[in-house]
């Protein structure tokens, strides 16, 4: 029997509590870091540590793969490139840490194969040295990018130093319409809050729309969490995550797995927990969503017309006449029908099978019109994609089907848009100069990729979808 | 790293928003080792022409300064800590704007760069002044004969001004640690599975 009503928590303070090794007088919490994923960029974090003469403190919850600068086709050849990929196989061996080299049947990118490998489990804390680990939120995680200097104390004490966010939610009530996807949740409330939106606040997501997501779609939506400022994005646990996680190579078996669903179980926001923010989007009204500037934020539905920069708020003009001078668009016109020169498929954030299923779908029997680039987020769905058929498709469309890695996201392994080129893209950063100097990106979902393939221009993907679903 | 107190310089001003990481430091310079010095690669391809020749008029190009003025949520993006040494190896002590990214701005402060949040009409009271002086222990940043108070979180201040190096102050408390450490592992799931 309860007499003392204890207060009401959100799934932040439940996992925080469970991580916090003990707590300073200025609020900061010492949190106990349960998986570290470290890739090539990780070489400042363990100069750092080998100049102390400090080893890694926790190996066996520390785990290498080779995915920034890992090449798409065929050997690296650009000595810098070899010298980060042997820099971190080096490191890896040196301090006993588990390493998805390059070719490893397990290896793709840090954010796919955590989840893939069952590394990532629901309640546990995760770190990497990359932004996008805001991902494996999706499995009701505490799960955030660290710098260098972080990286480094996470090697040498399995621990970190942090100040407790502030709870925000965002419920997306309702059903997403056909040919919507939770890429267009994340551009939504992006375009809707801004990307300095969820500052200082650790998102969870809730509601039907949410709760109706696949694992794919909980992680892309996850995933996207730190271009709306956040830091951390999460979704409570449940079956759809449990039946995900059962059977992966590191996730408990037997006895210990009945044990651990059932702790899993309790990690949910109490009824009547209360957010410092609480946003609700009816998801019922989200369509087709892309990015027509430099930032996430500037984002519009297919059918939407170019923002004049003197109708935007305060302070958003000028950014976004900077924009469409870099972007090459006018203000005033349809961002539909707008050429563009290629295409990319992959990354993180949607270069799951799912995605590439949706994108073949659109695809299967018709041509590319521009040329294009697809790379699986690992592998295995590499290998699985090709079980099924999809990278047929893919070629017989005209696109390139190349090995797993970050690939065009980030362009370090040499896979760069040119100058000027404007590319649909199924990435996340739309930065000036992310996908390569003066390359122009659209952010879309990969069913909006390959809808701007076939077409060679940024089109509704729904136009191509009657008869086809 | 050393810590602060005071520091006085030339102000550089950016009125640009959204100065995200990879501006600040475009990802194909980040395999140089941190030894070879990262400051020849700050804002690389925002302060160029299409030609690669340097931009006469852009900020940086004209004078060397140690406190930037930029616009809100500057340095929004990734985690890449090479975006904070690009500026410090440029000789920037201070970055002065109404927001930060939440990664850039503890990755500055554990390179004892101070990410000092003043809103854009603070920053526009401050005048046209070319130097300023900042001081970590009253909060205040000063140019000519207007002060301003920036927002920094006190533990921030106390580790610019100190110095600290996070891995020593944690290995203090090793023994709360191995407690921990204990309990957790009897969580079922804590330990990966063996693969
Ligand atoms: S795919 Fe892109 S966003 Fe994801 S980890 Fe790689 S570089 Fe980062």
């Amino acid at each position: 029997m309860c007499i003392f009503m204890e207060k009401p928590s959100t799934l932040l303070d439940k996992l925080w509590a469970n991580h916090e090794v003990m707590r300073r007088q200025d609020g900061t919490s010492l949190m106990w870091v349960d998986r570290h994923l470290v890739h090539e960029g990780s070489h400042h974090a363990f100069a750092r540590i080998d100049a102390r003469n400090l080893k890694v403190a926790e190996p066996a919850l520390t785990f290498g793969v080779v995915d920034h600068y890992a090449p798409t086709r065929g050997p690296a050849k650009d000595a810098d490139i070899v010298r980060m990929i042997t820099t971190l196989e080096r490191n890896a061996t040196a301090h006993g840490i588990t390493l998805f080299g390059l070719h490893d049947p397990r290896q793709g990118i840090v954010h796919v194969i955590g989840p893939e490998q069952g590394i990532t489990l629901p309640g546990l804390m995760i770190n990497c040295g990359d932004s996008h680990t805001s991902t494996h939120g999706a499995f009701g995680a505490l799960a955030f990018g660290i710098g260098a200097t972080e990286v480094a104390h996470v090697l040498a004490t399995q621990t970190l130093w942090q100040k407790k966010p502030a709870a925000m939610r965002i419920t997306f009530e309702g059903a997403l319409g056909h040919g919507v996807t939770a890429k267009d949740m994340a551009l939504g409330w992006i375009a809707q809050l801004g990307t300095d939106g969820a500052r200082g606040h650790a998102v969870e997501y809730a509601g039907a729309a949410v709760a109706a997501l696949s694992m794919a779609g909980r992680m892309t939506l996850c995933n996207l969490s730190i271009e709306g400022g956040a830091r951390f994005g999460m979704i409570a646990p449940d079956d759809t995550t449990f039946d995900y996680v059962k059977g992966r190579p590191h996730a408990p078996r037997g006895g210990d797995w009945d044990k651990a669903v059932a702790a899993w179980r309790s990690l949910r926001s109490d009824t009547s927990a209360e957010f410092a923010r609480d946003v609700t989007i009816d998801a019922s009204t989200i369509a087709p969503t892309l990015t027509w500037g430099t930032s996430p934020e500037q984002a519009l539905p297919i059918d939407g017309i170019l923002p004049d920069p003197d109708t935007l708020p305060d302070g958003k003009a000028e950014a976004a006449q900077a924009a469409y001078d870099y972007m090459g668009l006018t203000p005033g016109f349809p961002l539909a029908g707008t050429p563009v020169d290629q295409v990319f498929l992959g990354s993180c954030t949607n270069g799951r099978l799912e995605d590439l299923r949706a994108a073949a779908e659109v695809l299967r029997g018709r041509q590319a019109r521009v040329p294009g680039l697809v790379s699986p987020g690992s592998a295995q769905i590499k290998a699985q994609a090709e079980a099924e058929g999809l990278d047929q498709v893919f070629t017989n469309a005209g696109l390139d089907w190349v090995a797993s890695g970050c690939s065009m996201c980030v362009g370090m392994n040499g896979d760069l848009v040119g100058r000027g080129k404007r590319c649909a893209s199924s990435t996340n950063r739309n930065f000036r100069g992310r996908q390569g100097q003066g390359a122009r990106t659209h952010l879309m979902s990969p069913a909006m990729v390959a809808a701007a393939a076939v077409t060679g221009r940024l089109s509704d993907v729904r136009d191509l979808m009657p008869g086809r679903a | 790293m050393a810590g602060w107190q005071r520091h006085e310089g030339q102000i550089i001003r950016l009125p640009l928003e959204n100065v995200d990481t990879d501006q600040l430091i475009p990802a194909r310079f980040m395999s140089v080792p941190r030894s070879q010095g990262y400051g020849p690669y700050l804002m690389h391809d925002l302060r160029r022409d299409a030609a690669g020749d340097l931009l006469p008029d852009f900020a940086l190009n004209r004078a060397r300064g140690s406190v930037l003025f930029a616009g809100r949520n500057f340095g929004s993006g990734s985690s890449r800590e090479a975006a904070v040494y690009a500026l410090v190896d440029a000789g920037f002590v201070a970055v002065v704007a109404p927001s930060f990214g939440d990664i850039f701005a503890s990755n500055a402060v554990n390179n004892g760069l101070l990410p000092a949040r003043l809103s854009a009409d603070q920053i526009a009271d401050l005048g046209a002044g070319e130097t300023a002086q900042v001081d970590l222990a009253t909060k205040t940043l000063t140019v000519g004969a207007v002060s301003a108070r920036y927002d920094l979180d006190d533990t921030w201040r106390e580790k610019l001004i100190n110095g600290w190096d996070d891995i020593d102050l944690t290995l203090q408390h090793r023994e709360r640690i191995a407690q921990y450490r204990a309990n957790r592992a009897a969580t079922p799931g804590a330990w990966p599975r063996a693969g």
